[in-house]
């Protein structure tokens, strides 16, 4: 059991990163309404676009973390235009379906591009960690969880103390109604996009130096991302959160103490088992459609 | 009546294509790599069927169909090399667990919404792929199993390549056949109910989480049968051919060919199998192509290339002007009793603080016709919302009949024989408007429902609201005020114990508003019972014999019109224009 602690820390910043990705994701369906599946693959755009920047172009890592994420947020908003807006007016599901060929179609060009061999990223420091008690506290797994938590405490401000966040939510729950108010829904939309593409890219550039950068990292984040957000209830912030810390922390400990090959299988059980017993999740799912 | 006749026509144009592809397959000259292409096409199909049900029919989303491919393929291989079962015992296998598989996930996923069905079978995907691959002692793991025997049927040996096709192909025309029927069935009907409005098809009693599963396990089983004759067909199978890209691969297929009908997956199926044969040259980059013509697909060609053909060339024709039957209810007069049909007790609905509905009352009347009004935001529409099984009642009773329904379900209430309408038109945009009051009249409870009968009952409805002529044409092509008649005569088609209709005037001109006083009143004319939402007090006054008046949620007024019109609290909430307009 002396691992115990040590698998802890690596669970909750694997966590970390599908907290970010859910959390992303959440602010799409919030935001728009919208069940983004290309989710896992903004990680993967951003850490590629560190791949390009970084590695191929041969920029100082801060100024290639600070323009991939810039990157991210254009990446965004031309996403956005592509595969939501012709489809606004249709209902959820040619949403859905568009997004589920936009993730095929990006992971598809990366693959095309880069071949299925992984790039390898470095860490944010060069330093590779230090020892707390009997727990090594990586530098890298260490940022994670110190960036996340930043991010977070950020975005529930700006999401229930300031008039944005008040006007993000009204787009949300009736968009016609938040026209009327004078709210600049389109605008509205096209941000949360930005946001959210800016939020996974982040994440998938921070994870790049543990998992590699390879083109299945897209659509392994992605699940376990919107499993996070079952787990937590569907459309809650605090759950979508909450639902991460629980896929990394049982998954790393299922990898230890259960089966390797079968550690990704561990988020859909845990899902399955969700669905069954609790299917609001944590935090409970949103009021449903108004008849 | 013609679906009898349409019935008919689609299995006799089934025999014939059975008949034509089973001559076609043994008559070619068997060239193997032709062979390969018809067979591979042939299998897939049967899976993407299964898409077209479940996502052309039933509107949710499955990305997994791969993975039930493999399920029936692993059936077949393991059950013939490594158990020694006749082929088509481990088919029959590969079909049932399949389709258990996916009943199952199914009921873990389908009572929320269809998202949650999508990304769940993701990750059921790659999963089938994991243990495929790592269960070596099973499944043989990634060197996959060969050797795999095609079977003999009695004293017809289908060992051969083209006699194996001519099955394939004849399962194929049967599945097509099935796919067909079932769109014109009740469960189809109620499929499509479902992926155009779940919230009408629910008060349409329609059970909208058994459904879906059905839809979903049906494709499932599709899935498992197409998979046990693709392992047949290529003797050798291993976990590469059933990995979430070729799950992709199926649902670009029904996307291209058009998720309406089966006759899309044979397009398909068939384009996106020779294309691979074009796109050689783009080597990595052919799935990329797959996912932007998804995106393309949606965008500009929602109905597939077989949709673009049936939109453009099939024309529906009118109904004939054949009598038939009319209405149950033109049988009866009018006349209020003093049974009580719908009994209302101390009914609250609470929105965390909000109290929408707070401690109402209401007794309706057999034979009356019952307005509920009060300002906007009065907490009207929950309340037919509670009362129709909508929202989960925060305290009160709801009897209908003397019987406790507060606990039921939206179409268990339905089945008992309520039916609504809605302020925001609720109609089945998918479908035809006749097809739309055929749902009504296949209400449970419905002395019709379950027979073909139904058809004719839902002519009889549309002849009352006076829809007949257009019948046959989809239901979002016609204007707003005749929308409103369909929900009407969808309701009327089921034979309602008592009527609810929210804001039927809303929006329509002056004249429309006038028919629709004239309609309501044939209707009370013969003892429908009726609830209804207005803001028009003219129409209330014109029809109403008893009116609950309601404002912040609580009741301030019921009785006769006379009275409660002149009731200072009425008045006050109103502001005076309410006794202006009664008087």
């Amino acid at each position: 059991m002396s691992m115990l602690p040590q698998l802890l820390f690596t669970g909750v910043s694997i966590g970390s990163i599908y907290a970010l990705v859910a959390l992303g994701f959440v602010l799409l369906i919030r935001s728009a309404n919208i069940v983004n599946f290309a989710q896992g693959e903004f990680s993967m755009m951003g850490a590629y676009f560190m791949v390009i920047l970084f590695a191929g172009l041969g920029l100082p890592y801060a100024l290639a973390l600070v323009l991939a994420v810039v990157l991210m947020t254009v990446f965004g908003v031309a996403f956005a235009w592509i595969t939501y807006w012709p489809l606004r007016d249709r209902g959820q599901v040619p949403v859905i379906i568009s997004t589920i060929g936009a993730s095929i179609l990006l992971a598809n060009l990366i693959l095309a591009t880069y071949g299925p061999s992984p790039q390898v990223l470095p860490g944010l420091f060069d330093g590779t960690g230090f020892l707390v008690g009997n727990v090594f506290m990586d530098s890298q797994y260490l940022s994670i969880i110190v960036i996340t938590v930043v991010l977070v405490a950020l975005q529930y401000l700006v999401f229930e103390k300031t008039m944005v966040g008040k006007k993000l939510q009204a787009t949300s729950q009736d968009r016609e109604m938040a026209a009327l108010l004078g709210i600049p829904v389109v605008a509205m939309i096209f941000g949360t996009f930005a946001y959210s593409a800016a939020l996974g890219g982040l994440a998938g550039i921070l994870v790049a130096p543990i998992l590699y950068v390879s083109v299945g990292i897209g659509a392994m984040i992605g699940v376990k991302a919107f499993a996070a957000n079952i787990i937590g209830g569907f459309g809650s912030i605090p759950g979508a959160i909450c639902g991460g810390f629980i896929i990394g922390i049982v998954e790393t400990l299922g990898a230890a103490y259960i089966s390797v090959p079968y550690k990704d299988a561990f988020a859909f059980v845990m899902l399955i088992v969700v669905l069954l017993v609790r299917p609001q999740g944590l935090f409970g799912e949103r009021i449903a459609e108004k008849a | 009546m013609h679906t009898a006749s349409s019935r008919k026509n689609i299995l006799i144009a089934g025999g014939v294509a059975a008949l034509a592809v089973l001559g076609a397959a043994v008559v070619a000259p068997s060239d193997g790599y032709y062979l390969n292409i018809m067979m591979q096409a042939a299998t897939y199909t049967i899976a993407v069927a299964g898409l077209v049900i479940v996502l052309g029919y039933c509107g949710q989303i499955a990305l997994c169909q791969a993975a039930f491919l493999g399920i029936g393929a692993y059936c077949v291989a393991l059950g013939t090399v490594d158990y020694g079962l006749p082929f088509f015992v481990a088919l029959a296998i590969g079909v049932v667990v399949s389709g258990v598989t996916g009943i199952f996930l199914g009921f873990a996923t389908l009572r929320l919404g269809g998202h949650y069905l999508a990304m769940v079978t993701i990750g059921f995907q790659m999963i089938v792929t994991m243990v495929l691959t790592n269960w070596i002692g099973f499944t043989h793991g990634p060197d996959g199993i060969p050797g795999i025997p095609r079977p003999s049927l009695g004293l017809v040996d289908l060992k051969g390549g083209s006699v194996y096709l001519g099955l394939c192909l004849v399962v194929l025309v049967a599945v097509t056949v099935y796919a067909a029927l079932l769109k014109q069935s009740r469960l189809g009907r109620a499929m499509q109910a479902v992926r155009d409005n779940e919230i009408a098809a629910s008060t349409c009693g329609i059970n909208i989480f058994r459904t879906k599963t059905v839809a979903f396990g049906i494709c499932a089983a599709l899935g498992g049968l197409g998979g046990g004759l693709f392992a047949g067909a290529f003797s050798y199978i291993s976990p590469d051919q059933f990995t979430f890209n070729e799950a992709i691969v199926l649902l670009t297929m029904a996307l291209l060919g058009g998720v309406e009908s089966a006759i899309g997956a044979v397009i398909g199926t068939i384009l996106l199998v020779l294309l691979p044969e074009w796109l050689r040259f783009l080597r990595q980059a052919y799935l990329a192509v797959y996912g932007g013509a998804v995106i393309a697909i949606m965008i500009f060609m929602p109905r597939g290339v077989w949709g673009l053909v049936v939109g453009r060339f099939v024309k529906s024709r009118p109904l004939s002007d054949d009598a038939t039957a009319p209405l149950p209810l033109l049988a009866r007069t009018g006349e209020v009793s003093d049974t009580i049909v719908l009994d209302v007790t101390g009914l609250a609905k609470h929105f965390g603080g909000l109290k929408a509905v707070d401690g109402v009352d209401l007794a309706v009347r057999k034979g009356s016709v019952h307005a509920l009004i009060g300002p906007n935001g009065s907490g009207k529409t929950t309340m037919l919302n509670v009362i129709t099984g909508l929202y989960v009642a925060t305290a009160g009773r709801v009897r209908l009949g003397g019987r406790d329904i507060t606990e039921l379900p939206p179409h268990d209430r339905n089945r008992l024989g309520m039916c609504r309408t809605y302020q925001n038109i609720r109609v089945f945009r998918g479908l035809t408007v006749l097809e739309n009051v055929v749902i009504g009249a296949e209400r449970a409870g419905n002395d019709v429902s379950g027979t073909d009968a139904t058809v004719e009952r839902a002519i009889a409805a549309l002849d009352f609201v006076g829809l007949r002529q257009v019948a046959h044409l989809p239901v979002g092509d016609l204007p707003y005020g005749h929308q409103r008649y369909v929900e009407i005569a969808r309701a009327l088609a089921g034979s309602p114990e008592i009527l609810l209709l929210d804001e039927p005037a809303a929006g329509l001109n002056l004249t429309e508003k006038g028919e629709m006083a004239a309609l309501l009143k044939r209707l009370k004319g013969h003892g429908t019972t009726i609830v209804i939402i207005d803001h028009d007090m003219r129409l209330i006054e014109k029809v109403a014999d008893h009116i609950t008046v309601l404002n912040f949620g609580r009741r301030i007024a019921d009785g006769d019109p006379r009275s409660v019109f002149k009731h200072p609290e009425v008045v006050a909430a109103y502001l005076g224009e309410a006794r202006h307009e009664a008087a």
